[in-house]
């Protein structure tokens, strides 16, 4: 059954996990839509995902190329004007450098690349793409990152809390030295969310350690559905 | 021909692990008394003609945008003879 919603998936040079999140879309029941980096419009899609990879290497810092691509000037426009949005790993990255989320993504305190089934608490489910969940809903889901600790200053952070937007937290280990645990974060309208762990690898049980991914793609087409 | 040099420096306050790595590795190699790295990046840029106010307020602009995240870094610039 397809929802008739069309997600958009933005392919950087250096993406990697593009065709992840299309399938991703699909399974959930959208229609994937390819997006380029160099387009200068976002082909009315419904929403959009920022993939994970290394967007023009990770050179400078990551996401700091990809931020000022030609596609991001509408994305930024539309995300201001509520379109939902999912930045999973280097999309995260992104979406801060493009200060659409507070906060920068950081080295792995520890130094090390690291790739784990990473267990979560989702802390929210007032986003465009976590109202699937139940808050309190513990997920594994796939990490992998070089540069995946979260920071912000303590009034930022205390601010997040505050208002509800830390929308996942680390369990059991916390991977790479992210400020109170802080695995993803929305903005204050709740349609861009930003996630270090990778939902669109645990959407098939063939691949995945968990189906658990499935719910960040669900919930949107579900948000759009009901808008 | 003018050249310009912005250096990039985590802020204080963010942890640095790469600047933690070396500090033990200059400890291991020797060297007493260190009691801080802290890792950065240097841009060179080289212009042509001369560096007029605009221009410069221009790289100040591309410095604090591009250059850094002044999130977590500081920049400086410095205009040297090349």
């Amino acid at each position: 059954m397809t929802s008739g919603m069309r997600i958009g998936v933005v392919t950087f040079p250096g993406s990697l996990d593009d065709r992840d999140a299309a399938r991703a879309v699909r399974i959930a029941g959208g229609e994937a839509v390819a997006l380029w980096h160099a387009d200068a419009d976002l082909h009315g899609v419904d929403g959009v995902v920022l993939p994970g990879g290394f967007s023009y290497g990770d050179y400078l810092r990551c996401g700091a190329i990809a931020r000022f691509a030609p596609v991001m000037t509408p994305l930024i426009d539309a995300a201001k004007g509520g379109l939902p949005i999912l930045g999973i790993c280097n999309g995260f990255q992104v979406l801060c450098e493009s200060h659409l989320l507070p906060g920068a993504l950081v080295r792995n305190d520890h130094l090390h690349f690291i790739c784990r089934d990473q267990k979560l608490r989702i802390e929210s489910n007032s986003t465009a793409w976590t109202s699937d969940f139940e808050v309190g809903q513990e997920i594994v889901i796939p990490l992998k990152n070089g540069e995946g600790g979260y920071v912000a200053d303590d009034k930022t952070l205390d601010q997040l809390e505050g208002d509800g937007r830390v929308i996942a937290r680390y369990l059991d280990i916390n991977p790479n030295g992210s400020r109170r645990d802080i695995a993803g974060i929305t903005n204050e309208r709740g349609n861009v969310v930003g996630l270090m762990p990778h939902p669109e690898h645990a959407v098939e049980a063939l691949t995945g350690p968990t189906t658990d991914g499935l719910g960040f793609f669900t919930s949107v087409l579900t948000s759009l559905v009901n808008r | 021909m003018a050249r310009v040099v912005v250096d990039v420096l985590l802020k204080p306050e963010i942890l640095d692990p790469q600047g933690k790595a070396v500090e033990g590795a200059l400890g291991r190699l020797g060297l007493a008394g260190v009691s801080s790295v802290r890792q950065g990046k240097t841009f060179t840029i080289d212009v042509d003609g001369d560096l007029d106010d605009a221009r410069l307020a221009q790289l100040h602009e591309l410095a604090g945008s591009l250059l850094s995240n002044p999130v977590i870094e500081d920049y400086s610039i410095r205009e040297v003879t090349a």
